[in-house]
């Protein structure tokens, strides 16, 4: 083998095995970096060097630190009201994450539940739950959430309610599909003729094996939320101001963007794509991890 | 012609894993014979390495699939250092394939006469028209009733008995030399397999076509078949004339097979389990690969593997019971 | 085949009833409706004007069936700001926003069936894997945010775009390719996937036995079968796109059904809002009707099916 072959064949083992440490291993970067907004924005007050929601007029507009016109008082800028704009991402990451977790909990929890409902009882119980199901999930997202919000008025609780009454439909659709599957195991069958009550069934025997499921379907729609909670911010139906979240700090910068002031735009996008990164890699993962069968999805 | 029309001299196939440490020798040194209008018989279980040696013949491997040594002759030529380009040349107009699932072999989404007459207009340049003139004998020849309306029908429309005649058809489209069915009539019906066989060999008498067949079938073997090859583990462990093997099998694992020792009464007899699994192609053992599981199994079965040893009435045996002068009733049994 | 046709139009149908059920539930059951649907500072006078007018002393059920009713004459209401129907407001800006939405699939299509079909083909290579670097960012991407950093870039720096409205062509690139993004990311996963199951098959199999060159193996045998799913989730998309443009049109102030929505909730004029989320879902209804019957009509498998 000539040197060259040799060199050829070393960098092509070495990149195969960087491919597959990217696809195979533990996910450190998107557990690092769902760590490390987590951190954020619970020590928030103590992280965030000002007000999130104070502004100095006299400072509008300044640029991040590096660039001219900017300084370390204001490392990543300043927005149109003269806020410190990484105080604001720190604030910002914390009802991002709070309203997005607890949605995709909620709605976890719903959507389980009655899916496993649905799954077991059979009868009337599956169709009503099924029909509005497949109702719900005719719908976007999107337009549901905006048309909820429209309804009901947005405030902190009201988006994690909606945003948990849009999605667990979906969960609910793929719970059922397991348990249907599962009622016919023989593991339930004994259990039945055991004389087990059919709530203890679905307490004891359905519900640990498709939590599995319920955990892989949590980390695919974490993503879908986070975007979603944001593009309601945007629009002005997500948690209210003077709150910050990065969907309403996006708003608030295209004003500045125009006039080139591109910090107000990059920096809070570029968070909600960290984050989501991080959550579908996450899932990418646990799917493979938890359930090879559930690679499908 | 002088010569068999197919021969393989000692030919392997490795799989070799991609970094490289693992090799499993799917087909190890296999040597064996075909003329033409002959039928060989190929026997053994899943995992032998059966498919495997029958698409290295088409140069139809995985690309994990290394060719790892010996020789394809086929008209006296050698198929190996072939380029990719002329074996495409080959398939389908001078070696043909069968494959087992004739509902999954058959694109659905794709008439019967497209895909009879593909290889037609592929190899010989036939034109569309011309080409389903022709499609429409051959399914008369493959004996499909009605074959005008056939033509155009779909493979969801048929069959699994139809399905895999219009398979043959295909397969014999161009007239090719050597026909290789790989398990042909596993996923038919009982009562159409007969039919089917019956079918395949008017074929062969027709077009003076070699045929390989591959099976597990020991039945069907011996009702199809001139000379057959016994796989183990990727190896040929037994290869010769089928009266011969039925009647005085040389190897325990055909012997096993045939589920009788030493010799063999009655035919279509239950197969006797044998205790034990094959071994991990990758980690062969340096003696005798079935010697775990062999009830008739000597010390040298361990240290050496045998190698091919003629056998009186024909063929060879890869065991050292096959040496003259060693009578199989005679072994030290293994303790 | 008629059976399949007829069953489908009748689940289309129960959708269609259990969508408008579901608006006008949510509507009336959360509060107070007359609220929502008078307009923005009217006095206690005209919100009992409004209550009698809905009739909300009468049972729900038969609220519903006049609510129905109306949609069913074409009576979505009327919008506040605009003080025309909204059905006529709405069939103005829908063509607009098929398109954006048209364009935007059109990108996506082109970007995600070429790279989904080579990463299959090539699986493993560098392409595949630069492929699954794309999908993974696509998704990831808000489409609004992709949207504003082209503004960024190709309006204020580079001067190329233009940054809003719907003039001419150039006005629609941006927006199509914001909203196509994500679709385009999707498109390419599924073209991959799928096209990999194909390849695996025994008919791909057989066809290589044939002796068909590569090419043809790809490009006859493999390609159509592959392409089923794929155009089956790009027509329902299409229509979802329509719907979820709300945030691309808003950004772009591209004048359609979605930035229409935008201006509903902007306004507070829910006539707009709940006409435009019963318009589109129905048509989500609808759209997934028609693509359900064409994918009858061109599969063999279903058209003979006895």
């Amino acid at each position: 083998m000539t040197t060259s072959q040799a060199a050829a064949l070393t960098l092509r083992r070495g990149l195969a095995s960087v491919r597959s440490v990217r696809t195979e291993g533990f996910p450190l970067i998107p557990i690092c970096i769902i760590v490390g907004f987590a951190l954020l924005a619970i020590f928030a007050d103590a992280i965030a060097p000002y007000d999130p929601q104070i502004g100095v007029l006299g400072d509008r507009f300044r640029p991040p630190a590096w660039q001219t016109g900017g300084s370390m008082a204001h490392s990543l800028g300043t927005d149109h009201l003269g806020r410190d704009v990484f105080s604001r991402l720190i604030f910002g990451a914390r009802v991002s994450l709070v309203v997005s977790f607890t949605a995709v909990i909620v709605a976890g929890f719903l959507g389980t539940t009655l899916g496993i409902l649905a799954g077991y009882l059979g009868g009337w119980v599956d169709q009503v739950i099924m029909r509005i199901t497949d109702t719900w999930l005719a719908l976007p997202a999107l337009t549901f959430a905006i048309f909820l919000a429209a309804v009901v008025g947005p405030s902190a609780t009201n988006i994690v309610i909606i945003l948990a009454a849009v999605f667990w439909t979906r969960y609910a659709r793929v719970i059922r599909g397991e348990v249907l599957s599962l009622r016919e195991r023989d593991f339930v069958r004994l259990a039945i003729v055991a004389g087990c009550s059919k709530r203890t069934i679905m307490r004891r025997h359905i519900l640990p094996n498709v939590l599995n499921s319920a955990i892989v379907l949590g980390t695919l729609y974490l993503g879908v939320v986070i975007v979603t909670e944001a593009t309601l911010s945007y629009l002005g139906v997500g948690v209210p101001p003077p709150q910050p979240a990065w969907g309403l700090m996006l708003a608030d910068g295209k004003k500045g963007m125009m006039a080139g002031y591109w910090w107000l735009t990059v920096l809070p996008g570029l968070c909600i794509m960290l984050m989501v990164l991080a959550a579908n890699l996450l899932g990418d993962w646990l799917r493979v991890k938890l359930d090879p069968q559930l690679r499908q999805l | 012609m002088a010569g068999p029309l197919l021969e393989l001299r000692n030919f392997s196939t490795h799989f070799v894993t991609a970094r490289g440490t693992r090799v499993v020798k799917a087909v190890d040194e296999v040597s064996l014979s075909l003329d033409a209008g002959g039928t060989l018989g190929i026997v053994g279980e899943s995992g032998s390495g059966k498919t495997t040696l029958a698409l290295s013949i088409l140069r139809l491997l995985p690309k994990a699939a290394r060719i790892a040594g010996g020789q394809i002759l086929f008209d006296g030529e050698d198929l190996i250092p072939k380029p990719e380009s002329e074996m495409r040349k080959l398939r389908g107009k001078r070696i043909a394939m069968i494959l087992q699932d004739p509902m999954a072999s058959l694109n659905p989404l794709f008439t019967v006469g497209d895909q009879v007459s593909e290889p037609l207009r592929v190899h010989e340049g036939v034109r569309k028209g011309p080409a389903w003139i022709r499609a429409r004998d051959l399914l008369k020849s493959v004996r499909i009733a009605a074959p005008e309306t056939r033509v155009r029908e779909y493979p969801h429309q048929m069959s699994g008995g139809m399905r895999q005649r219009i398979v043959g058809a295909i397969a014999i489209s161009c007239g090719p030399r050597v026909l290789i069915a790989d398990e042909p009539t596993t996923s038919l019906d009982v009562t159409i397999q007969a039919q089917y066989l019956r079918l395949l060999r008017d074929l062969q008498r027709e077009h003076n076509l070699a045929l390989i067949f591959i099976t597990h079938n020991l039945g069907i073997v011996a009702k199809m078949c001139d000379q057959v090859a016994v796989m183990y583990a990727g190896r040929i462990v037994e290869l010769g004339p089928v009266r011969r093997i039925f009647n005085a099998p040389a190897h325990p694992y055909t012997r096993a097979l045939l589920g009788s020792i030493p010799r063999m009464h009655e035919r279509g007899r239950r197969l006797t389990a044998i205790d034990g699994q094959p071994p991990d192609l990758a980690t062969l053992p340096p003696g005798c690969s079935f010697e775990p599981r062999c009830p008739d199994a000597m010390d040298i079965c361990r240290a050496e593997a045998p190698p091919a040893l003629a056998v009186a009435e024909g063929g060879i045996a890869r065991c050292w019971l096959a040496q003259p002068g060693r009578v199989p009733e005679a072994a030290t049994v293994k303790s | 085949m008629k059976r399949y046709i007829a069953r489908r139009i009748l689940y289309s149908m129960i959708s269609l009833f259990l969508l408008s059920v579901t608006i006008f539930l949510f509507v009336r059951v959360t509060g107070d409706p007359a609220v929502l649907l008078v307009e923005p500072g009217a006095s206690q006078a005209d919100l009992t004007e409004v209550r009698k007018q809905l009739g909300l002393d009468r049972s729900l059920w038969v609220q519903y069936l006049s609510f129905a009713g109306d949609l069913l004459r074409g009576d979505f209401g009327k919008s506040f700001y605009y003080r025309s129907p909204v059905l006529e407001i709405y069939m103005d800006r829908l063509p607009y926003s098929l398109m954006l939405a048209g364009a935007a699939m059109f990108f996506s299509l082109l970007l995600g069936i070429p790279s989904g079909i080579i990463a299959a083909v090539r699986v493993n290579g560098w392409w595949d894997s630069g492929g699954k670097m794309f999908a993974l960012l696509g998704l990831s991407m808000p489409s609004f945010w992709v949207g504003l950093l082209m503004i960024l870039f190709f309006s204020v720096y580079l001067g190329w775009l233009p940054s809003s409205g719907s003039g001419t062509v150039l006005h629609m690139v941006m927006p199509a390719i914001a909203l196509g993004w994500f679709f385009a990311a999707a498109h390419m996963r599924l073209t991959r996937s799928s096209m990999l199951e194909v390849l695996g098959s025994e008919y791909v199999k057989l066809a290589r036995l044939k002796g068909l060159s590569e090419a043809l193996v790809i490009g006859k045998h493999a390609f159509k079968n592959a392409l089923i799913p794929v155009l089956t989730l790009a027509g329902i998309n299409l229509v979802i796109m329509v719907n979820v443009a709300v945030v691309v049109e808003t950004v772009f102030a591209w004048p359609g059904v979605g930035r229409l929505l935008f201006e509903g909730i902007s306004f507070r004029d829910f006539p707009i809002v709940q006409a435009t989320v019963i318009l589109g879902g129905a048509m989500i209804i609808v759209v997934s009707l028609i693509v359900d019957i064409l994918y009858a009509v061109i599969d063999p498998r279903i058209r003979y099916d006895r």
